[in-house]
This record gives structure tokens, C-alpha cells and sequence, in this order.
């Protein structure tokens, strides 16, 4: 693959020029896991620039204390380099192969997912059911939903679109982890698994190394993107949290959606509703206002396209929490679903795929961590 | 315009003094000539600090009490230095951290990845640009007037006391009129033409590691203005650094740190001093001046396999060659001198056990120079070179100070309202040689001494 790739080639022969200066330098051992993973090695193959590449944040720590960072004639750009490649690792990886391609033009790719999906939901809707039930307006009766759309149906389809979507992240990850020269049993080891949880939890890698916070958007130390990806994350999962509840209700009690405003699955969905509307509009807003060295611009199409059907997916989730007794919910319900699925069909072709790559990555840093280290002299 | 306090410079001890002196109410403003990408001077270059403490503290392990501190001062500078003002820097160290870190400076813990120093120095957290930054933060923060790409042209004395300085920013001179001045301006080792005039022609074979800026106009004025002026032009911190680095600005990666794993030969393939004698970093500082003084300036260190990957990687790739006659070639070197430098080094290597870690017992015999630690025969391919030049970091020639960071002039009076701090004083504490952070110690202790008198001639 590398080798019909020539951009990766050059991207990654760019990322093991700076990577070596980085190597002989070493003043930003104490910012991330990045440093020192690249202090244990003399040599960067290609596997293990895909590894620290994904092992990076993108929190500019490094950038702005870099005494060789542009416009220095070393022309060294560590985070964007990395960005750059993160990118294409997730090309390299990606499954089925041909549709890595998508991470090139991602913003085109989500919309035209986000519209299909909305449409193909509305043709499926009037098939099934006369226009009159579409836009009439229920009472808040169990079961309303499944008037509009019917619910083996629905839930067909999104059960066949949620394996393909798990099973393209496994074979991702079952074509990166071993490319990086680790055994199928080490991601599973129990202690390192849980510190890379604890990681992630945390966005440990957002504090700037001292507590301070990241120096993203600007050179300023600030919590805003921790602050912010922490909404955007938790609300996910809260969101995550709701449909699985709602799935125990009704397989497991008959109980139908909707649910009462009060109810365990309402309450998760309206909160991590919120936290995905206040997470992805911060993000997108610190995002216009970042400095450009500090990232790569051709991603801004597969990094926006996420946020806004993050986005669109709580905006109109919420609308259909609190409009489903209109004559609205017909065609809210056709569109919320609309946009959760073209969420999920671009899930393991988007900016989602980080948390798969970057997750392996700090395994990986917390395994490597407790072998012995090659022997370089000390300082 | 007219203010308090004018600083000129724009690195460690400019901020430190400009700092203190706002914190005590003055107005400052700052020039810096670098544009604001390269500000801050060779202290965009540094990592650390040495700093005495009598236990624990922070990110300082152990102890390093002031007596050891002056002691290992007094062996690199060999005396050439002012007791008084040595100690007054190196207590300064013991208590300035706090200060630092409320002005946004962050150390790094001492756990130390490859780092075995935390005993003697505090490394900042992402290096001395980072530290900078922090600095300047706080400066604006705090209401500092700050000017980038704007150079000191000269300075309007009337019998030692100071009244303007005259500054050009894009093409247009200024005159900024200030009740005190702190000189912070650095050396003049990035001035070619004065390097030359010091060391004669092997000055146009150096390698200048830190700042372009550093070109000493100010410290000339001052001593045409009848500055009493300390240290000798040809010592400074020089080290041996790849040959292949930018004539300027190449910074810590132009290091090479394998000089005592293998030998070091000058451009006839012969030896010509022992690269066994001490570790890195202490080394380090006196290799600039052995490459210095050896012909072209050029020298070349040679290892073979077996030191792979024992020392910090460098910034360039080594030359790398199957046999030592084929390494002579890439390196301009003639073939038969190598080999048979390497001959007799290898027969005079006497067996012992090797660990680069301590002083080990490898040491050649009948040889001069000998080499008296890990001496290990170069014997197996591939072998690697590096090429070498003198690096000079910065310069030692300054203006004499007292106490109170005064600047003193040739008649020995002090200078009521003018004050210098960093490498234009440095002398005074380092009449020669080097030890790792102390750059840093005197100019963040001189740099706030000097932004507090300053202050306080401005309020009486």
C-alpha cells in the first residue's frame, strides 16, 4: 500500500526528518507520551511513525516551545507533520481498503451520506406508511414512533449498519496493531488496558504537561479543547447510554418508545443531547480560531463534516424529544434518524477513527513504558 | 517616549529585570531585536538551571549545597572569577523557582527520561523557548511595552549616567528617553568580524550555535563610553558540534555526544587529545577549543558499531562506511593515516571492562595522547564518522558590575542608572570554561537584581 502511495512515502520520510531532530533534542520529554515514546528509539520506521503519530494529541505544546519551529531554517512542525499522518494511517488502515479514499474528501463524503440517509429514510417512510400518519400529531403514547416508522425496520436497519461499522473498526485495528510489531494479547492486559482507559477519561494529554491546560487555539494555556472534547465524549456516550437502555426496555420489557420526559432513556438523552451540542459547537468554535501552524488544513472537511452531524444529531434529537406530540415528529423523527445514520455510516471513514487509533496507541505507550529501555547513555 | 525602565534585549535576564522592575511599579519598555519569532536570545536555546538547595526541593533531588556549587564553578573557571558575585548567584538559585513559576515558568518533574541531572539543575518544562514565552506572557500581561525587530543603535551618555538610547525599527530611528536602563543585550558571538579579530582566521571556520543577534554594537558602545570592560575576547562556551550545522541558530541538536566512545582525529588522521578524559557534559565545553586549535578547525570523531546507540542521538546522520579506509574517503581523510592511527590506538588498547556510565578501567598504553577511559578497540564494521567544528555559544568578554548590578566604568565608580544583566556580564562570574546551567543561574539572578535597583533609582 505505502508503496502506491507516494505522498505517504513523502509524508512519512518529512515526519522521520523531524522526528530525528526531535530525537537529538528532547526539551519536550515532559509535554506528552509522545517524547518519550520517540526517545526510546534511534530509528523511526514506518510503523512506529504511524504509532507516535496517533500516540499525539495535537495540543501545541510542542509548536510554540520549539526553538526550530518555522520560521526557523530547520522548518520543524511536529504537530502538523503528525496530523498529516494521522490522516494517512488512517487511509492505510482503513476497511474495506478502497473506501480509505473517503478520508481525502470527508466533508463531501458526510453530507452526501447525511442526505441519502434523510432521504432514503423519507422514501422508506411514505412506502410504508400513507402521508396523512407522517404529519399527524400523536399523543404521547408508547409506540408513536413506530406508527411513522416501523420499528423492524428500524431497527434492521441500524443493526446491520452498527456491525458493518464494528466490524470496519476491527479490522482496522487488527491491521494496525499487529503492523506495529505487538501481539493480539498485549491490547488486553488489564493494567496498561485500564491506565489507556484512565487516558482517555481524562484527556490527560490536553493539560500542557504541567496542569496548565493546551496551548490550542493559540500559544495562551487554555482548558477549552479538553473542556469541550469532554462534552462532546460524554455526551456521546450518555447518548450511547440512552439507545441502550431504550434496546433493554423494549426487547427486554415490551415497553415502546417514546418514553416518558422523566424516564431513565429520555433523561441520558436529553443530558448527553446537550453535552453534544455544547461540546461540538465549542470545538468548531475554537477551531476557527486556531492557529493554522498548528494543523493541517485538508483535514478541516473530515474534522467540521464530524462536529456538525454530531451537531445535527443532538439538535434534532432534542427537537424530537420536546416536538413529538406536534405534527412535526413525523418529519423530525425521519430526519433525526436520517442523521444518526449517516453518523454512523461515516463513523469508520471520519474523524471518529482517531479514538480507535489513538486508544491503541496509548495501550501501546503503556506497554512499551515498562520494557526496558535501549540502552542510550544518559545526558 | 519616555519611561522608567528601558531594557535592552529580550532574553532571560531582560525579562527577569523588566519583571521585577514592573512588579515594583516602574514603566518599562522592552526593545528586542530578533522579530518575535526568534526572540529571546540563546536563552530560546537553554533547558535548565543550576540551582543550589540544601534538601529536596521540587523538581531538585538530593542536595547541592553552595559550597559544592562555588567548588565546581571555581574548578571550571580556574579562579577566573569574582567570589562575591558567583555566590550571590549561585544563593540567587536556591529561591527563585517560586518567582518563576508564578510569572508561568513550568519545570519538569525529576524523573528524568534520559536526564540524570535533576541533582544539580531544573529543567523547564518544553526548554527555554517555552520559559521565554512564559516570560513574555507575563510581561504583556502586566502592561510591558514591547518592541520586536528593533535594533539598539547606540546609547546617550552624559558623564556615566544614562539618558536615551537610539533605535532603528523598520528603517526609521527612534529615541526612547528613560530614567534608568538595564543593559541585557547579550555577547558578540555572532558578530563574525569581531570573532575574527579575537581568534584571527580560524574565527571564520566557527560555528555560531545560539542567536544571530548577538553582534555586540552595545557592548562596543559601552566601552567607548568608558565601560570598564572584563574577560578576555577568545573565552566564551565553545564546543565541538557537527560540522554540517547552520552557521547560526543550529541549537542543542548540533551536539555530538559519542567523542569519548571512540577517537577523535584531526584532518592529517592523527589523535591529538584524550577523548577518555571525562564525561559529558564536562567534555563537552573543552572540545570547541581543542578543534579550534587544530588545523582548518576540522576534526573527526570515529566509532565503530559497538558505541551504536550508547550515546544521544545527533541531528545529522554519521558518515558510515564497511571499512576504515572507505570511512577516510567520505571524510576527505587520508586512508592510510586512519588506519594506521587506528592501528596503534588498537594495539595499545589494554583489556578492561567497559561501561560508559562510570570512569571504567579501558585505557590505552604507549600512546600519546592516551586515552584513559573506555578505550575499546575500533575494530568492528560498520564504522562512523562525524565531522566536528568549534560551536561557540557565547562569549565572556563584558562590562564589570557590582552588587547591585550596577555597571562600573573605567574610573571604577559605578554608574548610578545603568545596570546589566546576562551575557554582557557574564564574565564577571565565568572568566572561563563551563558548567551546565549556570548561563541561566547568573542571568536570572543579575536580571532580577538588576530590574529591582533599577526600580528602586527610579523611585528615589
Amino acid at each position: 500500500m505505502s508503496a502506491a502511495s507516494p505522498r505517504l512515502e513523502a509524508l512519512i520520510g518529512e515526519a522521520q526528518r523531524v522526528l530525528a531532530i526531535c530525537n537529538a533534542c528532547r526539551y519536550c520529554e515532559g509535554y506528552c507520551a509522545t517524547f518519550p515514546a520517540l526517545q526510546r528509539r534511534l530509528e523511526f520506521t514506518e510503523s512506529d511513525v504511524h504509532y507516535l503519530a496517533n500516540l499525539c494529541h495535537n495540543c501545541g505544546a510542542c509548536l510554540y516551545a520549539c526553538q526550530y519551529a518555522p520560521p526557523h531554517e530547520f522548518q520543524l512542525n511536529f504537530p502538523r507533520v503528525l496530523a498529516q499522518v494521522r490522516q494517512q494511517t488512517y487511509r492505510k488502515y482503513a476497511w474495506p481498503q478502497a473506501l480509505g479514499a473517503l478520508y481525502e474528501r470527508n466533508g463531501l463524503v458526510v453530507g452526501l451520506a447525511t442526505a441519502a440517509s434523510i432521504a432514503f429514510l423519507f422514501i422508506f417512510t411514505s412506502l410504508v406508511s400513507d402521508p396523512a400518519r407522517l404529519f399527524q400529531a400523536y399523543s404521547d403514547a408508547q409506540g408513536s414512533f413506530y406508527a411513522v416508522l416501523p420499528h423492524n425496520l428500524m431497527a434492521g436497519l441500524f443493526t446491520a449498519v452498527s456491525l458493518f461499522v464494528m466490524l470496519a473498526f476491527v479490522m482496522g485495528f487488527i491491521r494496525f496493531w499487529p503492523d506495529l510489531g505487538e501481539e493480539p494479547g498485549e491490547f488486553v492486559k488489564p493494567r496498561t488496558f485500564a491506565e489507556a482507559l484512565h487516558d482517555v477519561f481524562t484527556l490527560k494529554y490536553l493539560d500542557g504537561g504541567s496542569g496548565d491546560g493546551c496551548t490550542y487555539p493559540d500559544a495562551q494555556p487554555s482548558y477549552a479543547r479538553r473542556t469541550f472534547h469532554h462534552f462532546t465524549f460524554y455526551g456521546f456516550m450518555l447518548c450511547l447510554a440512552a439507545t441502550s437502555v431504550a434496546t433493554v426496555y423494549h426487547y427486554g420489557f415490551g415497553w415502546k418508545a417514546p418514553y416518558a420526559l422523566g424516564s431513565v432513556p429520555v433523561v441520558l438523552g436529553i443530558v448527553g443531547g446537550i453535552g453534544l451540542i455544547v461540546g461540538p459547537a465549542g470545538l468548531l468554535w475554537i477551531k476557527s480560531r486556531r492557529d493554522p501552524e498548528l494543523v493541517d488544513p485538508r483535514q478541516d472537511g473530515m474534522d467540521v463534516g464530524f462536529l456538525v452531524l454530531l451537531l445535527l444529531v443532538s439538535i434534532t434529537g432534542l427537537a424530537l424529544t420536546f416536538l413529538r406530540e406536534t405534527r412535526a415528529m413525523g418529519v423530525l423523527l425521519a430526519v433525526h434518524l436520517g442523521v444518526v445514520l449517516a453518523l454512523f455510516l461515516t463513523l469508520p471513514y471520519g474523524k471518529f477513527v482517531h479514538a480507535l487509533y489513538r486508544f491503541a496507541a496509548l495501550v501501546r505507550f503503556h506497554l512499551e513504558r515498562r520494557r526496558p529501555r535501549p540502552g542510550i547513555a544518559p545526558e | 517616549m519616555s519611561y522608567d525602565i528601558l531594557v535592552l534585549g529580550g532574553g532571560n535576564a531582560a525579562l527577569c529585570a523588566t519583571l521585577m522592575a514592573r512588579e515594583a511599579g516602574a514603566t518599562v519598555r522592552l526593545v528586542e531585536w530578533a522579530p518575535q519569532h526568534f526572540r529571546g536570545g540563546n536563552s530560546r536555546h537553554t533547558r535548565n538551571i543550576r540551582s543550589m538547595h540544601d534538601a529536596p526541593a521540587d523538581v531538585l533531588t538530593d542536595t547541592y549545597p553552595e559550597e559544592e556549587y562555588w567548588q565546581d564553578l571555581l574548578k571550571v573557571t580556574g579562579g577566573q572569577t569574582d567570589e562575591k558575585l558567583a555566590r550571590m548567584a549561585i544563593r540567587h538559585t536556591a529561591g527563585c523557582r517560586p518567582w518563576m513559576s508564578k510569572h508561568g515558568v513550568r519545570f519538569q518533574p525529576a524523573l528524568g527520561g534520559t536526564l540524570h541531572v535533576s541533582r544539580t539543575n531544573a529543567f523547564f518544562l518544553g526548554g527555554g523557548k517555552a520559559l521565554m514565552n512564559a516570560y513574555y506572557r507575563s510581561a504583556q500581561a502586566l502592561g510591558v511595552e514591547v518592541t520586536y525587530d528593533t535594533e539598539v543603535i547606540d546609547l546617550e551618555m552624559e558623564g556615566g549616567t544614562f539618558r536615551s538610547a537610539t533605535v532603528i525599527r523598520n528603517g526609521a530611528e527612534e529615541k526612547i528617553h528613560a530614567k534608568a536602563v538595564v543593559i541585557a543585550c547579550g555577547g558578540f558571538e555572532s558578530n563574525l568580524e569581531w570573532l575574527r579579530e579575537a581568534w584571527g582566521p580560524p574565527a571564520d571556520n566557527f560555528i555560531v550555535r545560539g542567536t544571530p543577534y548577538n553582534t555586540g554594537r552595545v557592548l562596543k558602545a559601552l566601552i567607548a563610553k568608558g565601560a570598564k570592560s572584563i574577560g578576555d575576547p577568545t573565552q566564551g562556551h565553545c564546543v565541538a558540534i557537527d560540522a554540517r550545522s547552520p552557521k547560526f541558530d543550529g541549537g542543542i541538536v548540533t551536539r555530538v555526544d559519542c567523542v569519548s566512545l571512540g577517537i577523535v582525529v584531526n584532518k592529517h588522521g592523527e589523535r591529538f587529545y584524550d577523548e577518555g578524559e571525562d564525561f559529558w557534559p564536562k567534555r563537552y565545553a573543552i572540545w570547541g577549543r581543542l578543534v579550534a586549535q587544530q588545523p582548518d578547525q576540522i576534526a573527526y570523531s570515529i566509532i565503530d558499531v559497538k558505541s551504536m546507540g550508547k550515546f544521544m542521538p545527533p541531528v545529522f546522520p554519521p558518515l558510515k562506511a564497511g571499512s576504515l579506509a572507505e570511512l577516510a574517503k567520505m571524510l576527505t581523510l587520508d586512508p592510510a593515516a586512519l588506519e594506521a592511527t587506528v592501528r596503534r590506538f588498537n594495539d595499545a588498547v589494554r583489556p578492561g571492562t567497559f561501561d560508559h556510565t562510570i570512569f571504567d578501567d579501558c585505557v590505552t598504553e604507549g600512546i600519546t595522547p592516551p586515552k584513559t577511559h573506555w578505550a575499546r578497540k575500533i575494530d568492528t564494521p560498520p564504522f562512523y564518522g562525524y565531522p566536528l567544528r568549534p560551536g561557540i555559544t557565547f562569549t565572556y568578554l563584558g562590562v564589570k558590575i557590582d552588587e547591585r548590578a550596577r555597571m562600573i566604568m573605567a574610573d571604577d565608580k559605578p554608574c548610578a542608572n545603568v545596570f546589566a544583566a546576562g551575557e554582557i556580564m557574564a564574565g564577571n562570574v565565568l572568566g572561563k570554561g563551563y558548567i551546565a546551567g549556570i548561563g541561566m543561574a547568573i542571568g536570572t539572578a543579575f536580571g532580577r537584581i538588576a530590574g529591582e535597583e533599577a526600580a528602586r533609582h527610579v523611585r528615589s
